[in-house]
């Protein structure tokens, strides 16, 4: 299993990446009494039949090895925690997955280093614009990684350790002031 | 005095400001690799917080001739978390069962001075 819910964002979010897809947002809701994860992709999806498969721990496209848990182990997640898990996708168009989990039940992990998630997304796949919205009740925060390149004079910025962790610093401080 | 913290694009510009064009001053052919294992097996055994060492380490020694990448699972997975070092011009090398304590070490011996950390070493490709 994976140890917190930043750590199945960043998972969930490089199967986008694996599909094709050239931008890929994520989104967290955290106000009220469930907590709403989604990762949206425009890569090349899937069709009805693989849309089934994906969620049994022994599909995968990959040849590497047999297993594909990924999405297994955020759907057993979500629905441990009175939550509701579901993939849509359109061959061609993209895939939605979204994961929803009920703040009060004890099962439910934290939301953890999402700061991280994206940074290590920003890096490993500079190719892809990355959106991220998280609101929580009445504020919201967004970052987009096209956006802040632009920032910070173009060109593949999060090279730079320095900016990185800048970025890194400025989503946790944006972040953070939600919960204020 | 401690600085204060960035939380806007205007503070994320000033450090930019601060730390200077220094991405573009070498082709990518002369930087070394490091490349991270980050499929679903990676994340599990704490790849992302392989990533944040391995940033840490670079901006505290300001080196700025590295390239982080990252890759997906290459099965084998129970040996995660991999990290690889290519030099320019030397074969590609693979750590497995990497620690964020084990970054400073290959960083500091590999990375900078050119010798592979022995006790880390998963394998070689030439």
């Amino acid at each position: 299993m994976l140890e917190d819910l930043s750590h199945h964002i960043l998972d969930i979010a490089e199967n986008g990446v694996n599909a094709g897809a050239d931008e890929i947002s994520i989104s967290i809701d955290d106000s009220g009494d469930m907590l709403l994860l989604s990762v949206r992709d425009n890569g090349r999806g899937m069709t009805e039949e693989t849309v089934k498969a994906v969620v049994n721990p022994f599909y995968t496209t990959r040849t590497e090895r047999r297993v594909g848990l990924g999405l297994p182990f955020l759907k057993q997640l979500a629905e441990l925690c009175g939550g509701v898990f579901s993939v849509s996708s359109e061959p061609g168009r993209g895939t939605q997955v979204t994961a929803s989990f009920l703040k009060t039940s004890i099962d439910v992990p934290p939301l953890g280093d999402v700061p991280s998630t994206l940074m290590t997304l920003f890096i490993g796949y500079p190719g892809i614009a990355w959106k991220y919205i998280h609101r929580r009740n009445e504020k919201e925060f967004s970052a987009d990684s096209v956006e802040l390149r632009e920032a910070l004079g173009g060109g593949n910025v999060f090279l730079e350790p320095a900016l990185a962790l800048g970025v890194k610093e400025y989503i946790e401080t944006n972040i953070d002031e939600l919960y204020e | 005095m401690t600085e204060k913290k960035i939380r806007s694009l205007d503070d994320l510009r000033k450090l930019k400001e601060k730390t200077g064009d220094l991405t573009s001053a070498r082709s990518e052919d002369d930087k070394v690799k490091i490349i991270l294992g980050m499929g679903t097996c990676g994340i599990a055994a704490g790849a992302r917080e392989i990533m944040n060492a391995v940033l840490k380490e670079l901006e505290t020694r300001k080196l700025h001739n590295v390239a982080v990448e990252t890759t997906g699972c290459i099965g084998m997975c129970q040996n995660e978390p991999l990290l690889d070092v290519i030099r320019p011009g030397e074969p590609r090398i693979t750590y497995c069962l990497v620690t964020p304590a084990d970054v400073t070490r290959i960083i500091s011996e590999h990375v900078v001075n050119g010798r592979i950390v022995q006790d880390k070493l998963f394998g070689r490709a030439d």
